[in-house]
């Protein structure tokens, strides 16, 4: 077990098993366009604190470094949402996101000065050897670490734990099972999950989204399989038709007589007064979302296709299907420009403006 | 006359650089020098006549007929081998991540004069795509130049995963340095696919304004001139021009695939093509200047 960090998010003496992490100012930046104000991370990062959530996320969708054409640039620096986060957040340990080949060692080491205390490293889930640089920083810090294993349904679990081998060997304290397309059944959850639980040391986390409205289900299946590090987010504020909704997973976990820590009326409030009122539609699962967890493609994309839908004059669903067909990964945002151009040209609809 | 090159290095890019080399009028092969007795591209250099050695950096040092080197080890032994090269007086065209020398990409014309004695070649994402951020230039001022490069999981080597910060610092640098960019970005993603994907690169600048003709004969012209070291370079996706975010000047994106031409490493490693194919362009250009005559 890891010595620094991981049971040490509880209330003074009490030391819940299970940690739960919310991601609406992370994953949530997907849904707004990266357009947070510092203001917006502020009211949101206090509420989760009122709440006791042990752990939150505070980044670009894309993890530090995320700004860009290719992904959308922010609103503000994401070093500016981390400053808002930590000062309105005196009692919950705020987590930043990096994906090497998107943001660098440089990015995490800015996030810790400015006070981030939880390293989330993420590769596609073949990739994680190119994690240990980022991992071994990220611990040599201080930092809680954690693995971040994305579009996992596309692994079959013994393959998947071989992977999130090479992130505990590298130093992470957690690794995690992401299901970035919201593509897994429960089942197929569950055996990933237990695929990890019986091949690492280490703690072993679940991250889910509700394309297929699986969220909650499948993170109390990963739970049952011996996750102890479960994500969501206020509203399900997240890429694709959102995240597993933290203010009923609390509710789920409260009412199976687990103790997480968290108030349960306090999230509820979060997503309820906090949340709600910023959300920039409704996050619920369309037609849209619905075929992002049908063809396993990554959710962030939901937005991009649509406007590459709009600019080229073609349908979202058949741009988000033959990505899907063409196995893109996380991170090919520039695909579904490539793939509306040629469904363009090979109707011969307009080709942009 | 051709002039004496030896390559350092006997892995994959080594015995690729060697098979492109051996092609080249302009060039001549004296040494393939390694360290493992046991290397299968030094099995193949033997089996094709050319000189080998497991002296590595000694064997090449030892030749005073060598005046172009190759470095194909790693970054790590780049750093000893470049003041070793200098002080013997030999070029040093650097295809580690080690950045000793100045990022050159022989499709943009420099002056005949101003060849380094160390040159480097960056990475594949820079060879394959700053070539298009200068023919962008060529018809609209930079102020970003940002750019994505996918590339098969298969290709990817040790020295690629293990230094993708490196990676991705290095080609945004060269964006700026060489491709003209006010400022510069680089993301590199690694696609597991199988059968496995052809490099794939995304260029974005953004520009005040441009006209979108001579934007897409500029582009089209460097494509060509590419096209003349890396026959399987092909644009996808012409420059397609919008209103940026923000609605502030212009967004161009222009989209291309690079097919290696399989001389040692399989086709769809035209990321590692690229730069072995470059590698061996700079060879040339420097043959023709004068300046491995020194």
């Amino acid at each position: 077990m890891p010595q620094d960090g991981t049971q040490a998010a509880g209330a003074a003496g009490q030391q819940p098993r299970i940690t739960l992490v919310d991601v609406s100012l992370r994953d949530g930046s997907h849904a707004v366009g990266h357009q947070f104000t510092s203001d917006q991370v502020a009211r949101v990062a206090a509420a989760l604190d009122r709440a006791r959530v042990p752990v939150f996320e505070v980044s670009h969708g894309d993890g530090l470094g995320g700004s860009s054409l290719q992904y959308g640039f922010s609103r503000e620096p994401d070093m500016e949402w981390l400053r808002a986060a930590v000062q309105n957040a005196p009692n919950t340990r705020v987590s930043v996101l990096l994906l090497p080949g998107i943001g660098t060692r440089r990015e995490l080491r800015q996030a810790v000065e400015l006070g981030a205390t939880v390293a989330r490293i993420a590769t596609h889930c073949t990739e994680a050897d190119i994690a240990p640089q980022h991992i071994a920083l990220a611990r040599e810090m201080g930092m809680t670490v954690c693995g971040f294993l994305m579009m996992a349904h596309m692994l079959p679990p013994a393959e998947l734990a071989r992977q999130a081998r090479i992130m505990e060997d590298a130093g992470a304290h957690v690794v995690y099972v992401v299901d970035s397309a919201g593509a897994l059944l429960v089942e197929e959850a569950r055996e990933r999950v237990q695929a990890l639980r019986d091949a690492l040391q280490c703690e072993v986390g679940f991250h889910g989204h509700n394309n297929l409205g699986l969220g909650v289900a499948n993170t109390i299946a990963a739970l049952e399989a011996g996750a102890t590090w479960l994500d969501g987010s206020l509203c399900g504020l997240g890429a694709g038709a959102g995240n597993t909704q933290l203010e009923v997973l609390a509710a789920v976990l409260d009412r199976m007589g687990i103790d997480t820590g968290v108030d349960v009326y306090g999230v509820m409030d979060a997503a309820e007064e906090v949340v709600k009122p910023i959300l920039p539609r409704p996050i619920v699962i369309d037609r849209d979302a619905l075929v992002i967890g049908y063809a396993g493609v990554y959710s962030s994309f939901l937005l991009h296709a649509r406007r590459a839908a709009e600019r080229f004059g073609v349908e979202a669903r058949d741009i988000l299907m033959e990505l899907g067909r063409r196995r893109t990964v996380g991170g090919q945002e520039d695909q579904i420009i490539q793939v509306a151009y040629e469904l363009a040209q090979r109707s011969g609809a307009r080709t942009g403006p | 006359m051709a002039v004496g090159v030896g390559i350092l290095g006997s892995g994959n890019i080594g015995t690729d650089l060697m098979y492109k080399v051996l092609r080249n009028p302009h060039l001549h092969l004296r040494m393939l020098a390694g360290i493992d007795p046991a290397s299968e591209g030094l099995a193949r250099a033997r089996a094709l006549g050319v000189p080998t050695s497991t002296a590595g950096i000694d064997a090449i040092l030892a030749d005073p007929e060598i005046r172009i080197v190759f470095d194909a080890t790693s970054a790590h032994a780049h750093l000893k081998h470049a003041p070793l090269l200098k002080e013997a007086g030999k070029l040093a065209i650097d295809l580690t991540p080690a950045s000793v020398g100045p990022p050159v990409v022989p499709a943009i014309p420099r002056p005949e004069d101003a060849w380094p004695d160390n040159i480097s070649m960056a990475t594949c994402g820079a060879q394959a795509t700053v070539p298009i951020v200068y023919a962008i230039g060529r018809a609209a001022a930079v102020d970003y130049a940002e750019i994505v490069a996918t590339i098969a999981s298969k290709s990817a080597g040790p020295g690629t995963r293990q230094n993708i910060d490196e990676f991705t610092v290095a080609t945004a640098r060269a964006l700026e340095r060489v491709g003209g960019a006010a400022r510069g970005k680089a993301i590199i993603i690694l696609n597991p696919a199988e059968p496995p994907i052809m490099m794939t690169n995304t260029i974005y600048a953004l520009v005040p304004s441009v006209d979108e003709k001579e934007l897409a004969g500029s582009v089209e012209a460097m494509v060509q001139e590419i096209q003349r070291y890396v026959p399987g370079y092909r644009l996808k996706v012409p420059p397609l021009v919008a209103d940026a975010p923000g609605g502030d000047g212009r967004l161009v994106t222009v989209m291309l695939e690079v097919e290696g031409a399989g001389d040692f490493l399989p086709r769809y490693a035209g990321n590692l093509d690229i730069m072995t194919a470059a590698a061996v362009r700079v060879a040339e250009q420097l043959a023709a200047s004068g300046r491995a005559a020194a």
